[in-house]
């Protein structure tokens, strides 16, 4: 194939899959609100909020090979942010232009650092900026010392835990143990209104389109060959005259930020966030979603978060107690039959064992390629051939 | 002598009195090592002389404890792995290590990346030259027709040569080729042979082996080292024949 077919053939691919993504979104948001109770629609929208942080962590767990416990600090950071915008929506007749736990507490001067939220860009920004460097400074600060693997992995739990137990102390200025709640409009939309849920649904799908054009744009070409060699031979990159601790700091910012975006919608349409999504066990269900999709795979991420949540969800309706459970059987099941998650699995060996039903067979019995070209295998080849000819002449 | 000739004036490498201790152990005991530039040296010694803890130091990998290493009259001291890399060092390593779940052709490219920046290789599109320097590159390791298969399914040889033509992609100036021809049979033993001395018309090549037909095969000058330390210096007869050599291969002989 000369360069010019090449190219014009993956253009071709790549316009397929963006033609795919785009009528995925389309359905998303135009046929599912109408076909959806509004309950379920919710429902729908936590969940893909959920998958972009699932996207963040294929993109650094996957990719690069940094298994990180901790992006709940993320999410709440990216929570925190919008949470404080809308708190200090106070409608200007009010007694008090404090947010209402801050009067509770004898508060009298809005603290320094919710200053800036009164403006919506600092908002928007903040949101994905703020984990993002918290991400890059924490990435840096523990790339560079050269720490990998299992320690590294400790010490995101160890991040969760100190910034679990900062923002579980302080009251007065961020309401604590409660977290911020009570949202009543923003931007002129009001909470209780159903259209205002149906728009937070919609931008959530953008979010995650948008998402997920970023992941696919980092893990394709030269970079995301890096990322892969990083993950599965850092010291050799190394000799081979890279630097990882620059990539590794870069995708791991742009997934806390991503989990940052991903926090803040989830508390859109949660109505809440509170220190509880600095817990270590959400953040381990973030990983436990990529893996039960499938590694290194990006539909992966989204469709494990999908499944296990809307699981988790329909059980609980059904049989509370036994979600636990299921949760456990569900990591074994991953552990040993599916390693490579449902989209590996999919991919290596269901597209081929499905078919087969269908009675069609993609793959033969596969050679090396060397010995079907090496001339002297094809010789015998033709020897033996004409051997069996000869005999049953 | 070819136009590439020696260049006794230049060294590529020059380390003095290099010593690197392990917690009391010496790896390497007061080494004192010279190689010019466009020189293909073979260094030899029994297990535990300290040859891959002579190339850790020179890539960076293992900090000496006293002594420097100078490569093109530039101290390595304080230098890490890929800043030593891009100065021109390039490695390949005992056992084959190249990327498994890339393909040939991408493992290639990895290596031959001009501007390994992280902003460069994200934004920056492969050059021509560089797609050039790989498609040559396949057809001297002999890996064309298997460009876009993973690595993990070639053979041990394959892999070998593979990484060898990585470290060709990276354009150095001093290759450190660690048992090139470990588990190869007799033809790919001697193709390697050709393969470096080929590669030594441009570049300056260490070479640490232990087959001694292919080290004669290639060999101009050989370093053996012992201990930690250089036991003699010669050409492959020279040193064949040297009486401590063969003490400290076969043992001391009864005279």
């Amino acid at each position: 194939m000369t360069q010019l077919q090449k190219t014009y053939k993956q253009n071709q691919k790549l316009l397929i899959e963006v033609g795919i993504v785009l009528v995925i979104a389309l359905f998303l948001i135009v046929i599912m609100p109408i076909i959806l109770p509004s309950f379920r629609l919710n429902l729908l929208g936590r969940f893909l909020s959920l998958s972009i942080v699932a996207l963040g962590i294929d993109l650094i767990w996957g990719y690069t090979g940094m298994l990180s416990l901790g992006h709940g600090v993320f999410f709440a950071l990216g929570g925190y942010a919008i949470a404080m915008y809308l708190k200090l929506q106070i409608p200007a007749g009010s007694s008090s232009q404090l947010p209402e736990f801050m009067s509770l507490y004898g508060v009298t001067e809005l603290p320094w650092f919710w200053q800036p939220f009164y403006s919506f860009p600092f908002t928007l920004i903040a949101i994905f900026i703020i984990p993002a460097i918290v991400g890059g400074i924490l990435g840096y600060l523990i790339f560079r010392n050269r720490i990998r693997g299992v320690y590294f992995s400790i010490l995101t739990q160890a991040m969760t835990i100190v910034f679990f137990n900062f923002f579980n102390g302080q009251q007065k200025l961020i309401n604590g143990t409660n977290g911020l709640t009570d949202f009543k409009t923003i931007l002129g939309l009001s909470f209780t209104e159903e259209r205002t849920k149906v728009i937070f649904y919609i931008l959530t799908v953008i979010l995650l389109v948008i998402a997920y054009a970023l992941c696919r744009w980092l893990t394709s070409g030269r970079f995301g060959r890096l990322l892969v060699a990083i993950r599965d031979d850092e010291p050799r990159v190394r000799f081979s005259g890279y630097n990882p601790t620059g990539f590794k700091v870069l995708v791991f910012a742009i997934s806390a930020g991503l989990a940052g975006m991903a926090g803040a919608m989830f508390t859109l349409q949660t109505g809440i966030i509170s220190p509880k999504a600095m817990d270590i066990a959400f953040s381990i269900e973030m990983v436990i979603w990529v893996a039960v999709g499938g590694r290194a795979t990006l539909i992966g991420a989204i469709i494990g978060t999908l499944i296990v949540n809307f699981g988790k969800s329909l059980l609980s309706e059904q049989f509370p107690e036994i979600w636990l459970f299921f949760q456990g059987a569900l990591f074994l099941i991953v552990v040993m039959v599916l390693p490579n998650g449902i989209v590996g699995w999919f991919q290596q060996d269901g597209l081929d064992k499905i078919l087969n039903l269908f009675g069609i067979n993609r793959r033969y019995a596969t050679t090396y390629p060397s010995l079907e070209e090496d001339p002297e295998v094809e010789y015998e080849r033709q020897l033996l051939e004409k051997e069996k000819r000869d005999r049953e002449i | 002598m070819t136009n590439n000739a020696i260049n006794t004036n230049q060294k590529v490498l020059e380390i003095n009195n290099l010593t690197v201790s392990f917690d009391g152990f010496k790896a390497l005991n007061d080494l004192t090592f010279n190689m010019d530039v466009g020189e293909l040296r073979v260094v030899i010694g029994p297990n535990g002389a300290g040859k891959t803890t002579f190339q850790d130091v020179i890539t960076g990998k293992v900090k000496p404890t006293t002594g420097e290493v100078f490569f093109n009259q530039k101290s390595l001291t304080g230098l890490s792995e890929y800043q030593i890399a891009r100065l021109g060092i390039g490695r390949k390593f005992q056992t084959p290590r190249v990327y498994l779940n890339l393909t040939v052709k991408e493992n290639l490219e990895l290596s031959c990346n001009h501007n390994k920046n992280v902003l460069a290789t994200l934004l920056k599109k492969p050059h021509s030259s560089e797609k050039m320097t790989v498609k040559n590159l396949l057809q001297t390791i002999g890996l064309s027709h298997k460009a876009t298969i993973q690595a993990a399914y070639l053979s041990h040889g394959e892999k070998q040569w593979l990484e060898i033509g990585m470290l060709v992609a990276q354009s150095p100036d001093l290759l450190l080729v660690d048992e090139p021809v470990a588990g190869l049979t007799d033809e790919e033993t001697f193709l390697t042979g050709e393969l470096l001395l080929s590669l030594a018309e441009s570049h300056s090549i260490l070479v640490v082996e232990h087959d001694m037909e292919f080290v004669r095969q290639i060999a101009k000058k050989v370093t053996v080292l012992h201990q930690g330390s250089v036991l003699c210096e010669g050409t492959m007869d020279e040193v064949q024949s040297d009486p401590r050599v063969i003490e400290v291969y076969l043992g001391k002989s009864d005279e």
